[in-house]
């Protein structure tokens, strides 16, 4: 107990593992609670520009709020004769990806006692663009590939680094979403 | 609930219902183990046998298959591996011969041809319904295991019509199989030995994986199980495995039985078999794999050089520093998708295989149907599993599992028919 005691309070990646498997331990006693629904709204500004935001989500059986509206902006860059007043929505794709890669880096690396200094991702998604301009049926419009780029500074044997990102993948959401097919229902409304 | 019986059927069955202190369903290795338990014991018993012994082994796989484990695993009670070829890997029929003569050698009591349709609670004694009539008893032994029927996920009922669909229970040789290219759905080692086998039959093989389990045959001219044997893991118990529901479903070692031979993904790829992710979903006519195969091979690799480490920690100065060096696995790029209606024409769905507890009418599932228990001693009172993955420790699966595995559970089944005044829970 001593040892424990005297090792644990020099890992701080700033990540609350006990609230993590605490909720773990409640919602595999509640399934219930572990349905969530989340969502975004948004609204066409001009052009290929679009504003979203989220703000409520559902879950734990009742409605739920960030602290506040986060709103986006999303555009297409001037290359493409638009007013680029924000990133493109692939790019938030990555942008998506990279958050919750790192975010499980965050959270397994405190989980496993490793303390954090640097994580750095970079996040490329390689697209010919010859399938959105429908200029070859046989080009996807979607991602060819993504690639990450993990750039980690911690207190690990390279193996354990390896270890780290490979856990953060099995959990992460949004790399089930990109590498999984997903059902997608899309309605107009009246 | 609606009797299918008249009341004078009823009454005949009765009459005929035998009493007994212990049943054993199921006269496979574990099944046969526990008898040779309960008799060292002195417990009354019969093993009830739906078919012959080792039944599954000669007449529910494919014909080329041998066991993952070296033949001097085969520590059965009471009786060794005495055999000339210890290192070997026996062929599925040779181990069902080899069963009856462990059966004969140790007198079990074994009533073949008698398949259990319905076991319910009566008081303080179990109900077992038979084609061959009723039995009473006190306590009882699941030993049917976990490799009853074939798992096969629900993607599979979206196939088109034309693609022939087979599962690994139920594929006996490549010649059987429509012509066509196959695709193997599995990164078992079932998977991998029959896309090896139909890819050495000639035929066009597309191999799917998901979460996959990479193994060396060898290591510095041992057999695997030598190591796994030596450096404990595999006697781990399960209370030491850190996530247990996901260690319980985990495929099968990527090995074939048959000395030094190694069977991987890369292995295979060699061979010409194309490897493509997990079968995620049918859209289009089309067959759709993850996108996550990098990172399964990437996490497989990982884990196996750990095993190797774990191996050199725990038996030192045998492994050098090269052989703990794990080669990467390096695919070809992946396809994401194959159409089905072209270019399959079969699919042959290694996809696992589950236990069967369908006739046990006792409350003791949980949410998703997966029978309740600890270590073997099963949430209903004088009711003991057997064979389970992981059930009391790694080796729960291997018969070389079996002897501690039938020995503690004995040990608490007769604790427990010395005690028992339990009543059974009838469930509703």
């Amino acid at each position: 107990m001593e040892m424990t005691t005297a090792e644990s309070p020099t890992v701080d990646n700033g990540v609350n593992v006990e609230a993590l498997l605490g909720a773990r331990e409640a919602l595999t006693e509640a399934p219930a609670g572990a349905q969530f629904t989340w969502r975004a709204t948004s609204d066409w500004v001009n052009g290929t520009h679009t504003r979203a935001s989220v703000k409520g989500f559902h879950g734990l059986g009742e409605e739920q709020q960030h602290h506040k509206e986060f709103t986006f902006e999303s555009d297409h860059p001037e290359v493409f004769a638009a007013e680029d007043a924000g990133a493109t929505p692939v790019e938030f794709v990555l942008v998506g990806l990279a958050g919750c890669l790192t975010a499980g880096v965050a959270s397994v690396a405190q989980n496993r006692g490793i303390q954090l200094r640097k994580v750095s991702a970079t996040i490329e998604g390689n697209m010919d663009l010859q399938g959105i301009l429908g200029i070859d049926s046989d080009v996807r419009n979607g991602f060819e590939d993504v690639t990450v780029r993990f750039d980690i500074d911690a207190d690990a044997t390279p193996e354990e680094i390896e270890a780290l990102v490979a856990q953060s993948q099995k959990r992460s959401a949004v790399f089930d979403i990109v590498t999984n097919p997903t059902q997608v229902t899309v309605e107009v409304g009246a | 609930m609606t009797r299918s019986t008249s009341p004078f059927r009823e009454l005949s069955m009765r009459r005929k219902a035998r009493e007994i202190d212990v049943i054993v369903i199921g006269a496979g290795h574990a099944g046969l183990a526990m008898s040779a338990q309960l008799s060292a014991r002195k417990v009354e018993h019969v093993v009830l046998e739906a078919g012959d012994i080792g039944h599954r082994w000669r007449r529910e796989r494919w014909d080329s298959l041998r066991l993952l484990t070296p033949n001097w695993t085969l520590n059965l009670p009471g009786k060794p591996y005495a055999g000339q070829n210890a290192d070997g890997f026996m062929h599925k029929d040779a181990l069902a011969d080899y069963l009856e003569g462990y059966a004969r050698a140790v007198a079990a009591p074994v009533k073949r041809a008698t398949p259990v349709h319905r076991v319910t609670g009566v008081g303080t004694k179990y109900r077992v319904t038979t084609t061959q009539g009723e039995w009473y008893c006190r306590a009882l032994v699941l030993a049917t295991g976990a490799y009853a029927e074939a798992a096969v996920p629900k993607v599979a009922e979206f196939l088109p019509q034309g693609v022939t669909q087979v599962t690994a229970r139920d594929y006996r040789r490549a010649a059987d199989l429509p012509r066509g290219k196959v695709l193997v759905v599995g990164g078992s080692a079932t998977g991998l030995q029959l896309a090896q086998e139909l890819r050495n039959a000639g035929r066009e093989v597309i191999l799917s994986t998901g979460e996959h389990v990479r193994m060396p045959r060898q290591l510095a001219d041992r057999d695997v199980y030598w190591w796994l044997t030596k450096s404990g893991v595999l006697w781990e118990s399960a209370d030491d495995v850190d996530d247990i529901v996901r260690a319980r479903r985990l495929p099968s070692p990527q090995l074939v039985g048959q000395p030094g031979a190694d069977l991987n993904l890369g292995s295979l790829q060699d061979a010409g078999v194309e490897i493509v992710g997990r079968f995620a979903g049918v859209s289009q006519g089309k067959a759709q794999f993850s996108g996550n195969l990098p990172h399964l091979c990437k996490s497989a690799d990982l884990k196996i050089q750990r095993l190797l480490q774990r191996f050199a920690e725990s038996v030192p100065g045998v492994l050098s520093e090269e052989q703990l060096i794990v080669t990467p696995t390096e695919l070809a790029r992946p396809r994401l998708s194959v159409s089905l209606a072209d270019e399959i024409k079969v699919v042959l769905w290694a996809t696992g295989f589950k236990p069967d507890y369908r006739w046990l009418d006792v409350d003791t599932f949980d949410a998703k149907g997966r029978l309740k228990h600890s270590g073997g001693v099963v949430a209903a009172p004088g009711i003991y599993a057997l064979g389970l993955p992981l059930m009391r420790s790694r080796a729960s699966t291997f018969i070389a599992g079996i002897e501690p595995d039938t020995r503690a559970l004995a040990e608490h089944l007769y604790g427990y028919l010395n005690t028992c005044t339990q009543r059974i829970a009838v469930s509703t």
